[in-house]
């Protein structure tokens, strides 16, 4: 598959955001979680949502996808608020979404064919041979059109992401969210994932959000990254602002610095007490 | 202190047991409301209850022919010292119809079938294959848990018939066979003594409630376990140890309801 140019990327670039995400706060109990978040995703874009473990970056995600509901503020997506919605209203807009699990989420008891062919089967009243015919172009899409046959469990973790990855895509979403879609790959099926993500996105005319925390591998395809620290947005920007900033957390993360803003030892009392030693 | 202590552990834990019960009552609830598909795309059902059902056949066929061999035995020294030998078929049947049948075929099903449904369900929603099926609007209750449910209450009926038939066979097989009690009497007082509707219907009908209490223990622990080894682990022994329980509670209260006396 050839890239496109940034010319047909244009294409489907519209003004009109596709999510709004404004003053959301979000708290588990008495722990405030997310704080007075604001992001506006527009239709077309590669977006990545940054930020250590435990910044929040997770919950931000299962809201977008409405699995959870802010305690403050909305989140909009084409133009519905995704807490006001029912749960079949919810299902509605879920089918206009793809989500990629971290580890992929394969159906176990089912093969590659089938679990790409899953929602097509759940969703719609295609015949077989239509069927068979969207499976094979979406796992030749992925480049594992020879695996259909396979189970999950004879595939490769990189593999795995990528069947899970056609299958994100099977109903064409107008918005798909990856999860952590870099852990644990080896560095040619980093690139592969790294590079179907963008591809899809100009092909299928989608937005992808991207939950992560790899830096090197998500400025390469991004187009707007938002850093999480503590509930808040500690700085935003494309990649190349981002990699300029001076501000000393973003320069810590992008750079992997052991200490900082961010620091090395967990809040303690004295090492000299604890080591029963008297000054 | 320690009292105080004591009290807020008991008190916590009762108000957990009395939340679970509400949180298990509420999802057999919705496996209800769902089970809709698991009737209109009916193979959805037909799956789990090979899984389920075909697949606990050999251990309900062993287990009901020896249960019916040592039936047999013992049945026979008894009533030698009565001079009733001839009343074997009698005892071997009813016992195996009203009580032996529906208890033992759902004890192995929990223990089977049960564990296997929560092990099952927990280790789907630790890899996050039920949270991937919710994202692509497909209800998991719908699609994975109630075709499972109704595998089982069908299946669970069938496989205690099936082990009260093999314990009669291996009631026959030591009376008749081994031991010589005379075959025609042996099968004509089975037959004047057991009813179609007070023994054979009831003993289904008890099979058919532990069913539904296994099937939605066995479900609701898979579901709610912790997304970790160990919680899939400890849901997976408190499904066959609740089960169990539940199985011999309940029995107790329908016969109690079903043989007054009678």
């Amino acid at each position: 598959m050839r890239a496109p140019t940034n010319e047909q990327e244009n294409l489907f670039v519209s003004p009109q955001p596709l999510v709004e995400i404004r003053d959301v706060n979000f708290a588990y109990g008495s722990r405030a979680i997310l704080k007075g978040i604001n992001m506006t995703f527009h239709k077309g874009k590669v977006i990545a949502i940054m930020g250590g473990s435990g910044c929040g970056k997770t919950t931000l995600f299962r809201l977008i996808a409405g699995a959870l509901s802010p305690t403050k503020g909305e989140i909009k997506i084409d133009g519905q608020v995704m807490h006001e919605l029912d749960q079949q209203g919810l299902y509605a807009m879920r089918r206009k979404m793809g989500v990629l699990f971290q580890f992929g989420a394969l159906f176990t008891d089912m093969s590659v064919y089938d679990n790409v062919a899953f929602q097509m089967r759940e969703h719609t009243d295609l015949p077989e041979e239509m069927i068979h015919d969207l499976v094979m172009m979406k796992l030749q899409t992925v480049g594992l059109r020879g695996t259909h046959a396979l189970m999950p469990s004879e595939l490769s973790g990189g593999m795995a992401r990528r069947v899970a990855l056609a299958r994100t895509i099977a109903l064409d979403p107008m918005l798909i969210l990856y999860d952590e879609p870099f852990t644990g790959l080896d560095p040619i099926s980093l690139t592969v994932v790294g590079d179907s993500i963008r591809r899809l996105n100009s092909a299928l005319g989608t937005t992808s959000v991207v939950v992560t925390h790899d830096v090197q591998e998500s400025m390469k395809l991004v187009d707007y990254i938002y850093f999480i620290s503590d509930g808040v947005i500690a700085a935003e920007g494309t990649p190349e602002e981002i990699q300029a900033s001076d501000k000393s957390f973003v320069h810590q993360f992008v750079h992997g610095e052991r200490d900082g803003p961010v620091p090395f030892h967990y809040p303690s009392g004295s090492y000299m007490q604890d080591l029963g030693v008297s000054v | 202190m320690a009292l105080v202590n004591s009290v807020r552990k008991i008190g916590h834990r009762v108000i957990e047991a009395i939340w679970r019960i509400g949180y298990a009552t509420h999802f057999f609830v919705l496996i209800l409301l769902n089970s809709g598909s698991s009737f209109r795309r009916f193979r959805l059902t037909v799956k789990e209850l090979f899984f389920t059902g075909v697949m606990s056949l050999i251990i309900i066929l062993v287990a009901g022919l020896f249960v019916g061999v040592v039936l047999g035995l013992q049945g026979y020294e008894i009533l030698k010292r009565y001079g009733s030998e001839s009343a074997l078929g009698t005892l071997v049947a009813l016992s195996l119809l009203r009580e032996l049948g529906p208890v033992l075929a759902a004890l192995l099903f929990a223990g089977r079938a049960g564990s296997a449904m929560t092990a099952e369900i927990g280790l789907m929603k630790a890899s996050e294959q039920l949270a991937a099926m919710d994202m692509m609007a497909v209800s998991p209750i719908a699609r994975v848990v109630a075709p499972r449910f109704w595998a089982g209450v069908i299946s669970m009926p069938i496989l205690a018939t099936i082990f009260s038939v093999m314990g009669v066979f291996g009631g026959y097989l030591v009376g008749v066979v081994y031991i010589g009690v005379d075959e025609g009497s042996f099968w004509s007082q089975m037959q004047g003594s057991v009813e179609f509707q007070h023994d054979v219907m009831n003993g289904v009908f008890k099979s058919f409630i532990f069913g539904i209490a296994v099937t939605v223990i066995s479900l609701f622990e898979g579901f709610d376990a912790p997304p970790t080894a160990e919680g899939v682990s400890r849901a997976t022994t408190r499904t066959v140890v609740q089960s169990s329980l539940i199985i011999l509670l309940l029995d107790v209260v329908l016969t109690a309801l079903m043989f007054r006396g009678n």
